[in-house]
């Protein structure tokens, strides 16, 4: 009896909640391309150097989660994905977030900036800024290809881990960079597909909710297109080679066949297995994404011993 | 229905400060072992000691040596 009046106005959070405002799952593959992107640079870095920039890239991202998440509490609110998020479910205070947001932020650039090199630490105060500001507070709810765009936060982490690492820009991090970009239209939209009555709800324009499903579904197939020159273009970069070639010619075969799967269908046909497909193409592209930046390591690993690149 | 002392509420604080305590102690860990990892790269003493104004004789180079400065 008494839980119920005191769950209402304690508003003390714990310890996980305060983490899930970093979101945890984001942050996983930030954390595994960051890494992917110093490993294959062809600079040696300290392993606790190397650490400690993970460590940074980390929290910086988590840092521009949180400031997401305080930004966007009120249609996290409104849609059934985002309602158990620790704002919207009252956990944690907006105040508390904006703050731990702009902390971190500022703590992650500093220590990175004092670790490695500046350009690293530029990088990554971009990338926060590119997040929370660029993507969060404009172009989510003015443009339907807000994703498109804002897939360039998620497309930094490598070449802060290249940059870590060299101390600069180069052609391979500019292709990473280039494969997680054009990666994320389809990964989202196919997703946007199945969940698609929810941002409609919270009035986020959405190219599902703005040009229809079937026009997403064209965007799909072009841009899968587009991101496979991009895929096997890093074979032939110092970082590539026989293990990555291999590895990309299938996984470009598989997403194609999903996103075609995806693409040839209407809506009825949808409707009526539940978007099987969709939630496929989904699945395949995270298996995608991670099997790539998989095999770019593979090639490095095996660099030592005579094998991995041409 | 008895008054318990301990609460929930007390759990959840308790599990937040002993949250900001391990933070805490893991940064002083991870500034002191950056500073150890970073002055253990610069590999030459002579490049770290000479922040502190003060004319260290073991790190002046001796006349006639590369690098000693020739004196008029």
């Amino acid at each position: 009896m008494t839980d119920v009046s005191l769950e209402q106005t304690s508003h003390e959070a714990g310890m996980g909640d305060y983490f899930a405002l970093f979101k945890p799952r984001v942050m996983s593959l930030v954390v595994f391309t960051a890494l992917v992107g110093l490993v294959v640079a062809p600079v040696p870095v300290h392993p606790f150097i190397a650490f400690v920039a993970i460590l940074c890239i980390a929290v910086g991202a988590g840092a521009s989660g949180a400031l997401n998440m305080w930004w966007d509490a009120d249609i996290d609110r409104i849609m059934r994905r985002t309602a158990k998020r620790p704002i919207p479910s009252g956990k944690v205070q907006p105040g508390e977030a904006l703050g731990l947001g702009l902390t971190l932020s500022a703590f992650s650039v500093i220590l990175l900036a004092l670790a490695t090199n500046f350009l690293a630490a530029g990088l990554l105060a971009f990338t926060i800024f590119f997040y929370a500001v660029i993507y969060s507070m404009w172009l989510k709810r003015s443009t339907p290809q807000n994703i498109v765009i804002g897939g360039a936060a998620g497309a930094f982490p490598p070449m802060i881990g290249w940059a870590v690492a060299t101390g600069g820009i180069s052609l391979e991090s500019i292709l990473m960079f280039a494969l997680i970009f054009m990666w994320t239209p389809p990964h989202f939209w196919a997703l946007a597909i199945f969940v698609k009555s929810d941002y409609g709800n919270a009035g986020v324009p959405m190219l599902t909710e703005t040009h229809g499903r079937r026009v997403t579904r064209n965007h799909i197939m072009g841009y899968m297109i587009a991101l496979v020159p991009v895929a096997l273009a890093i074979s032939f970069t110092s970082i590539g080679g026989p293990i990555y070639l291999a590895t990309a010619v299938a996984l470009n075969l598989w997403f194609l066949r999903a996103c075609f799967r995806v693409w040839r269908r209407d809506e009825a046909q949808a409707e009526a297995d539940n978007f099987a497909a969709e939630k496929a193409a989904f699945k395949v592209s995270l298996y995608y994404l991670f099997l790539h930046f998989s095999a770019l390591l593979a090639e490095a690993a095996l660099r030592p011993w005579g094998f991995g690149g041409w | 229905m008895s008054i318990k002392v301990e609460h929930e509420l007390h759990q959840r604080r308790k599990g937040r400060n002993m949250g900001l305590l391990g933070l805490l102690l893991a940064f002083v860990a991870l500034v002191f072992l950056l500073t150890v990892v970073k002055v253990q790269e610069l590999g030459d003493a002579s490049k770290f000691q000479g922040y502190d104004h003060v004319v260290q004789p073991a790190l002046v180079p001796l006349e006639g040596e590369e690098g000693a400065v020739v004196s008029q």
